[in-house]
């Protein structure tokens, strides 16, 4: 490979998780450099998202679209990131513009990127520009020393492509669990729905892996810049790294929760089996599981994709498998030598990692398919192109629901016949998505825009398109069914990137458990748990050790949806990593500062309020009459006991009935979350907020002044 | 009648705590149960009979990815 420029750079010592340095690079004219990150800087934003945000925020104006040059792509692991003491601790966290509306977007990844970036030198990677030439930026952190490569490389997708980078740059078999690639697949050329995979070595495999920054096409971005991979390399990682300020706390922490998911993880959830796949029954059980669209939550064929099948039948390994060191709850997967049937890779034996949860409903029940095979070829083709799962089951059950609408036909799909579980026409559309040909160039730009696509040529009712598009702020809905949970509607709807549930997960304490009864619990929650979730997003750590094991004292304690011991854990780690002397209420307060920062960007960038806070009706009730009557009896007593409605009437007069109330309570939850929230009633952080979070800055203030 | 996580359910004589795990499909692992106020064992669901009256909560800990 051609090199193009180089930038050697000192060797710092990390102090108490930070270097206190970031690396900027714009790929325009192959400037590198390096900048101090500030005190005020790292009180205010702390890592993670949090720098991301604010590097994001620095390079763009309210005109900045997704494609320009001054958009970034940032990638950050957070102060505690690269800890080997605690699982779950190797999370990179990825923000640019996305593709979707130009608003900022933020994508959390497992793999070894981010460690090995911080280890390298730098606490945050900001890629700026657009090359017109295919470029390979590598970081040595050995050697200290960037360099900027024109690639040479004809591979293109993902599996193949860091197999190559990592055999080129490694020095021999052992050298390649020192690197780990950045990069994305063929679909980035064509999809707004493309991803980035991180990779990490499996050194048991001998064969590299892939973690997705799945959310939001930053995979999009990253192609459109003309990237064609980040390499970064750290030989030596080792416990404390981070030069932790009080490293016993953070070994006493490690130690508690080892001991707890050696004891119990089996009788719990398995995630060292199967990972998140374990609730995909689950959610059947429970009238969760989006099937055909998010029209029902389950489905009578779930048996040939419920997680003991995967186990029996695909899953190769093992041993538990996780994606960076030191992770007990392993819930890393991969089925090896897995033949493909269709596409460009018909024939060869793959690994593929997974299935996660996200991944069977979006690639299975969704979309109406129930073989298992299938979806681990979707989860392949969605890896390896560079597809976002999520996204991807989403866009396709919208396109099949709308195909079986007779909104459009197989004469304007060529041949296409997209019904539910159409197993050869789903595989060829995901070919033609990467390829950007045919139909599948339409269905791979996303909801939001064949919504519009559909209503200009098709004709398509724009009333039906809103309601079973399941889209928001252009980001596809995640793979839960929230109809039945308000609390949920607004875990979707009344977040700052789009439905995505890392922010919060509420549909067990409050549809099952009812722990969570009036507006102003809902609203306390979706206070809480929100910023308490964020907070994993600035320091680098990853959420599932939190919630998919369970202490013992969990049962005895006062909020046990809270988890509290594994809260003390956090606050333990983060205080030992860091020298703070922080509590809960302080972890909180952070997560409140970057929260409100990111929904005043959003409103810098033409979004970001109540009105855009507002979501498909699929997400809270039936939409069809098809719909109503499969939970006909559920509907009428709702109807009796809450609406005081009389339920002999019509089919269509009820749903109207259940319509208008159920859009009224989301309306009353908004009202009470922004009040908890310290927002206006259009959703505007108020002056008074800002300045109880310290976050009274004079560019915040003057963004939100406007619309309060 | 009960309280079942807040809501009325009909008493049905002699029944179990494992019977309204097993009525209501309630499937996930990960439950805490507590009669009113008091912690269930559960080694006990198969044994432990409601009585009429009773508040009973089933709280299901899960959260999400």
């Amino acid at each position: 490979m051609k090199l193009l420029a180089e930038y050697k750079y000192n060797p710092t010592e990390i102090v108490k998780g930070y270097n206190d340095r970031s690396l900027k690079i714009d790929i325009s004219d192959l400037a590198i450099s390096e900048k101090e990150i500030p005190q005020q800087m790292k009180e205010k934003f702390i890592g993670g998202k949090g720098f991301g945000l604010r590097y994001l925020w620095d390079a763009v104006t309210p005109e900045t679209k997704w494609n320009s040059p001054e958009n970034e792509i940032v990638i950050s692991s957070g102060p505690v990131g690269g800890i080997t003491q605690y699982p779950g601790s190797g999370k990179s966290l990825v923000v640019s513009l996305t593709p979707l509306n130009d608003t900022p977007m933020d994508s959390n990844v497992g793999g070894h990127f981010g460690p090995l970036l911080k280890f390298a030198g730098f606490d945050a990677l900001e890629i700026i520009g657009k090359s017109a030439k295919e470029l390979i930026v590598y970081i040595d952190g050995n050697e200290n020393i960037v360099k900027i490569f024109e690639s040479d490389i004809d591979k293109i997708d993902s599996h193949e492509l860091s197999e190559e980078l990592t055999d080129r740059f490694a020095a021999d078999e052992i050298d390649k669990r020192n690197y780990s690639i950045v990069s994305t697949g063929s679909a980035a050329r064509y999809s707004n729905v493309a991803m980035l995979n991180f990779t990490f070595y499996d050194v048991k495999r001998q064969k590299v892996r892939l973690k997705q920054a799945g959310r939001g096409g930053i995979g999009r971005v990253f192609n459109d810049k003309g990237l064609k991979a980040l390499v970064v390399k750290y030989a030596g990682v080792k416990s404390d790294l981070n030069n932790p300020a009080n490293i016993a706390k953070i070994n006493r922490a490690g130690i508690r929760i080892h001991k707890e998911i050696n004891r119990f993880d089996t009788a719990q959830n398995n995630m060292r089996k199967i990972g998140t796949a374990n609730i995909i029954e689950v959610m059947n059980d429970y009238d969760l599981l989006p099937t055909h669209n998010f029209k029902f939550g389950a489905h009578e064929d779930v048996k040939y994709i419920e997680s003991k099948v995967f186990i029996e039948k695909y899953i190769t390994q093992d041993v538990p498998d996780g994606c960076w060191h030191g992770c007990s709850l392993s819930c890393a997967k991969a089925a090896d030598d897995f033949e493909i049937m269709t596409g460009p890779y018909k024939g060869q034996k793959v690994i593929v990692d997974g299935p996660e949860y996200e991944n069977a409903a979006a690639l299975g029940s969704n979309i109406g398919i129930f073989c298992p095979r299938t979806i681990l070829e979707l989860n392949f083709y969605c890896d390896t192109y560079g597809i976002d799962t999520i996204s991807f089951g989403t866009m396709v059950a919208f396109a099949m629901e709308c195909y079986e609408s007779g909104i459009y036909t197989k004469e304007d799909t060529n041949g296409l016949e997209l019904n539910f579980g159409n197993i050869p026409h789903t595989l060829e559309l995901i070919h033609q998505i990467a390829s950007g040909e045919g139909f599948g160039k339409i269905v791979g730009m996303g909801v939001k825009y064949m919504k519009k696509y559909f209503i200009k040529n098709f004709n398509a009712d724009p009333e039906f398109m809103f309601d079973i598009g399941m889209e928001q702020k252009g980001l596809e809905y995640s793979e839960y069914l929230s109809k039945e949970s308000l609390a949920q509607q607004g875990g979707y709807g009344l977040t700052n990137k789009g439905p995505q549930h890392d922010e919060a997960w509420l549909i067990f304490m409050d549809m099952v458990n009812n722990q969570i009864p009036t507006f102003e619990d809902k609203a306390e929650a979706l206070h809480y748990f929100p910023m308490f979730r964020t907070w994993f997003g600035l320091v680098g750590l990853c959420k599932l050790p939190w919630n998919d094991i369970t202490p013992q004292s969990n049962a005895t304690s006062k909020e046990p949806a809270k988890m509290p011991e594994h809260v003390q854990n956090y606050v333990d780690i983060y205080n030992g990593v860091t020298g703070k002397d922080v509590t809960i209420h302080d972890m909180i307060k952070e997560s409140e500062r970057v929260y409100n920062f990111q929904r005043i960007f959003n409103i810098r960038m033409g979004y970001g309020k109540r009105i855009n806070d507002k979501t498909p009706y699929r997400s809270m009730g039936p939409v069809t009459e098809e719909e109503y009557l499969s939970r006909q009896d559920r509907y009428d007593k709702q109807l009796e006991e809450l609406v005081g409605f009389d339920v002999s009437k019509s089919t269509q007069e009820k749903m109207k009935a259940l319509r208008e109330y159920r859009e009224n309570q989301y309306e009353l939850l908004t009202d009470a979350v922004y009040k908890r929230r310290g927002w206006s009633k259009n959703g505007v952080p108020t002056i008074e907020k800002l300045k109880d979070l310290e976050m009274d800055l004079p560019e915040l203030i003057e963004v939100v002044k406007e619309h309060l | 009648m009960y309280k079942l996580n807040d809501r009325d359910e009909k008493y049905v004589n002699g029944i179990t705590i494992a019977d309204v795990i097993k009525e209501k499909k309630f499937t996930y692992k990960k439950l805490i149960v507590k009669v009113n106020g008091k912690f269930v064992d559960p080694i006990n669901y198969d044994n432990y009979i409601i009585r009429d009256g009773d508040d009973v909560k089933i709280h299901h800990l899960l959260a999400g990815g």
